[in-house]
């Protein structure tokens, strides 16, 4: 009698059958909505959802249409404000917090940078524009910029707060051990070696203040609308590939932010 | 340390003063002048009447009927539990699909596991709004799927599968938007196990089965408790998702809570809704905070 | 003729006290040493004893609980690091990741606004010390472990400290490279002449490298001393036990003073020099290196001490004597290998002056 000689595969055990199968779909469910939603971003249909053929005339028509360009530029100047004054309120509060020792407002202080992550979007949307609207503020995009500041600092100050954890302290006691005072230690040694944390920090904050959407709905009074507020009106007004043109330009140009931050930070971790 | 004879204090407020300014004025000042307005009147024109009154919480549960009787008024009641049913369902479900795979992850190599990180981070860094919108897409009105099924005949031209406009439809969009705050904590509590325990337990005569219940599920508990908050509470006060796939007809918390500062303007009644919000959501992080303490004093006690 | 001893460094009455939210820890309680001129000076103790928070008050980077420590008689303890003429080798070696070889070691020359053709020059000078000059452009991470090292050391040398202080600087590296960097260092020492407070809890690198040794546990000083001195004749248990190997037999005084004698638990009589605040029936502790043992063969009927253990190590073996509760340790050189095994009963002798009455 010949014993079957067929050897059983080999599996660890920590490995389970089927989850990879389970994470192929789990990342289907989560990248296809946005694969279609850019494949007919280039429909040459006049109705969004009936497919008849390739074509760049949505995006041309973009460039034609005025207040798509107004809203973008208006993103674009709340972006640019807000992200750099969160980040500096974010840096020196990442100073603070990481080398300051322990000191009687410190849990205080980081319970306050993480309140804008604790409130639930719309509360701080709807408190923001009683608080303008009693207090008779109507700077048009400054409240924009203040609102977008005040919930972009917790993002800054992540990575920020990370790099300033990652760096030697032994370092800045070096540089004042060869005889270097307080300011030009942060000058040449701690501030150089945080300037990759700090351009990380504002990258977030770039990107969750350019795709803000509740908030600034709220806050935003005529006239300082901005990219999704506009993009939100469109959808209400009937789905067109117009927005499905404007839609993918934008996805395009977060996820090219944030992949450069990944890069930018594989870098700083090697 | 504490170089001798600096005085460091000066220094942390004056680096923390910038951050106490900006969130102690504009948000912690909104939120105090929102709790004032939410016990004020409401003016007939929009807007604010001031004078105290809880007419904007007594109307999240009684109406007053035409002849100025005041009766009980279950709609908002409805509205709430649908909300809450809504974010428990999304939470298992983010759980369901997210657990299996946060797993496969924790398990690749360090290059692969830090590149599908990265692809389960890039939805949330994009914009709410789009990735919702591109559901319109596939679930609306002659849509990918209903012209995937008039394609292979299933369906024929007229007649609509109505997938937009439902609860389903609002769930979908509240997984979709909130499975990546799912995946990344327990990703993180799995990474940090130690494989060598799972061969322990097969060892010990453990299947696979028991392999998951009796020495993964508890060893990442804390990153469960940690995803499901993050989706639940968000879910609770989503705005985006009821309000695009639920088309306004089906209305949550959240979209609720915006149609009365848009449209309704009835702010202290809005007010008042939101700051029931802000107390559940107040709750489930205590609640957090003390699982979480247990779970260290658990992890100190050894 | 005796050269006169200038002082590089007094530490008069130093106490530091953590103080972390109601907790405090006292890391070092009064403690007192000075540490000479052109002197290789060691601070040795376990981990957590309070050598390197000694070595970070002279530096300047905690501030002092009480007392005061003197450069050259000069009060430092209220200047900033930047104003103390004292220079620092950082365990880890702390070099600026951001910066090349040769920045690093310019860098403390640049901030004392030295001028630049003696920056390049000293630079130079220093790089050539440590044999580092061809890596000038190198960045630290491009260096290995024992190259960081050196330019952590050139770093340090090159604004010409009046002391250098060296927390650990060899506990990164591997055996091999540490035992050459030994002899590097102790020859760099004498070439420049410069004071060198080096802190370690290797007892090893202790001995090889000092001129003088201080012992710290629990934040007191517990000896100070040459090597040989503190491997001789430890002052107290913690140093006889922490340097070396040692046996501390318990026994019973019977006489004191010169030629005192001691019967052992065992009931061996020593003879020996008996401190004479000791009396008579007095308990006592007696200190004795397992070297210094010598065995010759017994009898059952003639001695107590059984062999209990013989492990063999190659080049030599220990052995293990027992006798009531009572282990003593012996070192048993190469020759005596095989005459004696296990359960054999012997005999000891030592001369007088190895063994010595300890607190």
């Amino acid at each position: 009698m010949q014993t079957k000689n067929k050897k059983r595969k080999f599996r660890y055990v920590w490995n389970f059958p089927g989850f990879g199968g389970w994470t192929a779909i789990f990342f289907g469910f989560l990248y296809i909505p946005i694969f279609i939603l850019v494949c007919y971003s280039f429909n040459s249909s006049k109705f969004a959802m009936i497919w008849t053929g390739f074509s760049f005339r949505w995006y041309a028509k973009l460039f034609s249409n005025d207040d798509i360009q107004t809203a973008t530029i208006n993103s674009f100047i709340v972006a640019f404000a807000a992200a750099p004054l969160a980040t500096i309120i974010a840096t020196f509060s990442a100073l603070a917090l990481v080398r300051g020792g322990e000191f009687r407002f410190r849990e205080f202080s980081s319970g306050l940078i993480t309140l804008p992550l604790m409130v639930p979007e719309i509360v701080t949307a709807v408190a923001t524009l009683i608080f303008f609207a009693s207090l008779g503020i109507n700077l048009g995009l400054i409240n924009v910029i203040i609102a977008h500041t005040v919930f972009c600092i917790p993002f800054a100050f992540m990575p920020i707060k990370a790099a300033l954890e990652a760096m030697d302290p032994n370092l800045e006691l070096a540089a004042r051990d060869l005889y270097s005072d307080k300011t030009s230690t942060f000058k040449t040694i701690t501030l150089p070696l945080l300037t990759p944390g700090i351009l990380s920090g504002f990258m977030l904050a770039f990107v969750i203040s350019i795709d803000d959407f509740i908030i600034t709905l709220m806050v935003a009074g005529g006239g300082a609308t901005t990219l999704p507020v506009y993009i939100y009106s469109m959808v209400k007004m009937g789905v067109s590939p117009e927005v499905n043109a404007v839609s993918s330009l934008m996805l395009a140009f977060s996820i090219f932010i944030v992949t450069l931050y990944w890069f930018f930070n594989r870098k700083i971790n090697n | 340390m504490n170089i001798q004879g600096e005085n460091k204090t000066q220094n942390r407020i004056l680096s923390l003063l910038p951050l106490w300014i900006v969130i102690g004025f504009f948000m912690i000042g909104p939120l105090l002048v929102m709790a004032v307005v939410s016990l004020m009147e409401s003016n007939v024109y929009g807007g604010v009447h001031f004078k105290f009154s809880l007419s904007g919480y007594r109307q999240i549960l009684f109406d007053t009927n035409l002849f100025d009787e005041i009766e009980f008024n279950p709609a908002y009641l409805i509205i709430i539990a649908r909300s809450f049913m809504l974010a428990l369902a999304a939470t298992f479900l983010s759980l369901l699909i997210g657990f299996p795979a946060a797993y496969f992850i924790s398990r690749q190599s360090d290059r692969v596991k830090n590149i599908l990180i990265f692809l389960v981070t890039i939805p949330f860094w994009t914009n709410l709004l789009i990735r919702t919108f591109a559901w319109i897409i596939i679930l609306g009105k002659g849509g990918v799927i209903e012209s995937s099924f008039n394609f292979f005949g299933l369906l024929d031209e007229e007649s609509s599968l109505n997938l937009m406009y439902t609860n389903s439809a609002i769930l979908i969009g509240l997984v979709y938007s909130y499975l990546p705050l799912m995946v990344l904590p327990i990703y993180a509590s799995m990474e940090k196990m130690d494989l060598r325990l799972l061969e322990a337990a097969t060892d010990l005569y453990s299947n696979r089965i028991e392999l998951i219940r009796k020495i993964i599920l508890p060893l990442s508990m804390p990153g469960l408790i940690g995803g499901s908050i993050l989706v639940f509470v968000p879910c609770l006060g989503a705005f985006i998702a009821p309000d695009l796939l639920g088309g306004g007809k089906k209305l949550l918390l959240g979209s609720l809570i915006q149609f009365q500062f848009s449209y309704a303007r009835n702010w202290p009644f809005g007010a008042a809704m939101a700051m029931f919000l802000l107390a559940l959501v107040i709750l489930v992080l205590i609640f957090n905070a003390r699982l979480n303490r247990k779970h260290r004093e658990y992890a100190n006690q050894k | 003729m005796m050269e006169k001893k200038v002082n590089a460094i007094d530490v008069r009455n130093v106490t530091k006290i953590y103080t972390s939210g109601n907790a405090q820890t006292k890391a070092l309680k009064n403690a007192n040493l000075t540490i000479y001129d052109n002197e290789f000076f060691t601070l040795l103790g376990p981990s957590g004893c309070g050598k390197t928070t000694l070595l970070r008050l002279i530096a300047g980077f905690e501030d002092i609980t009480d007392g005061s420590i003197n450069l050259f008689n000069q009060e430092i303890v209220n200047l900033p690091p930047n104003k103390r003429p004292v220079n620092t080798v950082f365990q880890q070696y702390s070099l600026f990741p951001h910066l090349n070889v040769y920045e690093n070691v310019a860098f403390g020359l640049r901030r004392l606004k030295k001028d630049a053709s003696f920056v390049e020059s000293r630079t130079f000078e220093v790089l050539e010390l440590v044999q580092m000059k061809e890596y000038a452009n190198r960045k630290p991470n491009q260096l290995s472990g024992g190259q960081q090292q050196r330019v952590a050391l050139a770093r340090a040398l090159a604004p010409e400290p009046k002391v250098l202080l060296l927390d650990e600087p060899l506990s990164a590296l591997d055996l091999k490279l540490r035992q050459a960097m030994r002899f590097e260092l102790k020859t760099l020492q004498r070439e420049t002449g410069i004071t060198f407070v080096f802190v370690t809890h290797d007892q090893e690198e202790a001995l090889t490298m000092s001129d003088r040794i201080a012992v710290i546990n629990e934040g007191e000083i517990q000896q100070i001393g040459e090597p040989e001195q503190i491997y001789e004749s430890p002052s107290n248990k913690f140093v006889a036990n922490f340097i070396g190997e040692a046996n501390l037999l318990s026994g019973v005084c019977k006489t004191s003073g010169e030629n005192g004698v001691c019967e052992l638990d065992t009931g061996h009589e020593l003879n020996l020099f008996v401190p004479p605040h000791i009396k008579q029936n007095d308990k006592v502790t007696i200190f004795i290196r397992p070297e210094r043992i010598k065995i010759e063969k017994s009898s059952k009927d003639k001695s107590q001490l059984r062999i209990s253990e013989f492990t063999y190590l190659g080049n030599a073996a220990t052995i293990q004597l027992k006798s009531n509760n009572q282990l003593i340790n012996v070192n048993l050189p190469i020759e005596d290998l095989k005459i004696f095994k296990k359960d054999d009963y012997v005999d000891l002798h030592f001369p007088k002056e190895s063994a010595q009455v300890i607190d």
